[in-house]
């Protein structure tokens, strides 16, 4: 009987291939060990970060907006923040990743979608530096 | 994408009630999924009642009942009865697990509803066709590996080694793991599930296999092992009381191990 006469789940190929063949396919990538690794280094820099976060953030309530910049371009807190966009932003550009491996199956939309998170993640990035840089050097 | 609802030929229509055994006074009602690949027709579900004076308590008595009483037909895998053999893995009630070590019972409310193990592809009734979860066990090669001159006798291992297997030798392959794993259902094809990275995981463990490093390259991948985001569906399914995730667990650490 063929896959595609079965109920369940439909296989997307009727090929003559062995089912070994099929699931040895082109061999495993040898990677993926980095990125589980920093998206627990990144989760638990976040979570160290909680705290002095909060903290700035309630610094910052109240204040007009020189007074808001003045807080956020200060060095220690400039310094909190960038270790936050830093974790934050790689923590999501893993995680969405991850997402879009689960859910994407076509081959070319997987790619194109995981380029656009790459340049969304780099792109909220650097906005985000760049904002800090500008606060801390008082432009 | 994934897809989330049933293929067109796949959605349940309504299926038959079967009439209740005669002068029976105590009854179990039973729904069951039924396909039959040659009637060219989508799957139902039929009811059944199962006379429990004449019927073992377990989910596989009643089923065997249904087949030796009212419909022959019914088709479901079975043979040791006795949780040992894993053929007769299904979906009870909701869960996966064994119809021999499940009680009707202690399915509480209503009818004792039945299905095959989700996300397979079905060969008849209750029968999934598992030949890619058994590719996958075959793919981390399950057998001692090793380089070194055979020993006269037997490759000696600690007692201490040997606890490193518990927990991970137990396991039957009764496929109700890897089919509660949503990873597994919308990446089968890549993701080796539960199951077989169970299996990796005591052969990884195993102190007398001097294959460890190979076994570990290959597996890491991100989809091979990296799909498994410890939903922990295959610890709460497997009707061993074994622990994939764990198992799973160790392997990413000792990647990490390796690495760092």
């Amino acid at each position: 009987m063929s896959y595609t006469e079965s109920h369940g789940a439909p296989r997307a190929s009727t090929s003559m291939r062995t089912p070994l063949g099929r699931v040895r396919n082109l061999g495993a990538a040898h990677s993926g060990t980095s990125d589980f690794w920093r998206q627990r280094l990144t989760g638990v820099a976040m979570t160290l970060l909680m705290i002095p976060g909060i903290v700035v953030v309630m610094m910052v309530l109240g204040r007009n907006q020189a007074g808001a910049a003045q807080v956020l371009g200060s060095p220690w807190v400039a310094l909190i923040l960038l270790l936050f966009i830093v974790a934050s932003t790689w923590h999501m550009k893993i995680g969405m990743q991850v997402v879009l491996e689960d859910y994407v199956h076509n081959e070319k939309l997987k790619l194109a979608a995981i380029m656009a998170n790459n340049f969304f993640s780099f792109a909220v990035a650097l906005a985000s530096i760049y904002a800090i840089f500008k606060l801390s050097s008082g432009v | 994408m994934v897809e989330f609802a049933l293929p067109k030929n796949s959605k349940i229509t309504g299926g038959k009630t079967w009439p209740k055994p005669a002068g029976a006074t105590n009854t179990r009602e039973f729904k069951i999924y039924r396909w039959n690949p040659d009637d060219g027709k989508n799957p139902r579900i039929d009811t059944y009642y199962v006379n429990t004076d004449d019927c073992g308590p377990m989910v596989l008595d009643g089923l065997i009942w249904i087949k030796n009483n009212i419909d022959p037909s019914l088709t479901f895998r079975r043979s040791c009865r006795e949780g040992v053999c894993g053929s007769c893995a299904m979906n009870i009630d909701g869960q996966n697990t064994l119809a021999c070590t499940m009680s009707m019972h202690d399915v509480k409310d209503g009818a004792v509803k039945v299905n095959p193990l989700p996300h397979q592809p079905v060969v008849k009734d209750l029968v999934p066709d598992l030949t890619n979860f058994y590719a996958q066990y075959a793919s981390i090669e399950p057998w001692l590996k090793t380089s070194s001159p055979t020993p006269q006798k037997e490759w000696r291992q600690s007692h201490e080694d040997r606890e490193k297997l518990d927990g991970l030798y137990e396991c039957i392959l009764c496929a109700c793991c890897s089919t509660s794993c949503p990873s597994y259902w919308w990446n089968s094809e890549r993701f080796l599930g539960p199951a077989a990275l169970l299996q990796a995981t005591r052969w990884v463990n195993d102190s007398r296999d001097e294959a460890t490093g190979e076994r570990l390259d290959n597996l890491e991948d991100p989809f091979r092992l990296y799909r498994c985001h410890t939903i922990m569906n295959c610890a709460k399914a497997c009707p061993k009381g074994l622990n994939p995730s764990e198992a799973i667990a160790e392997l990413k650490l000792k990647l990490v191990e390796r690495q760092i």
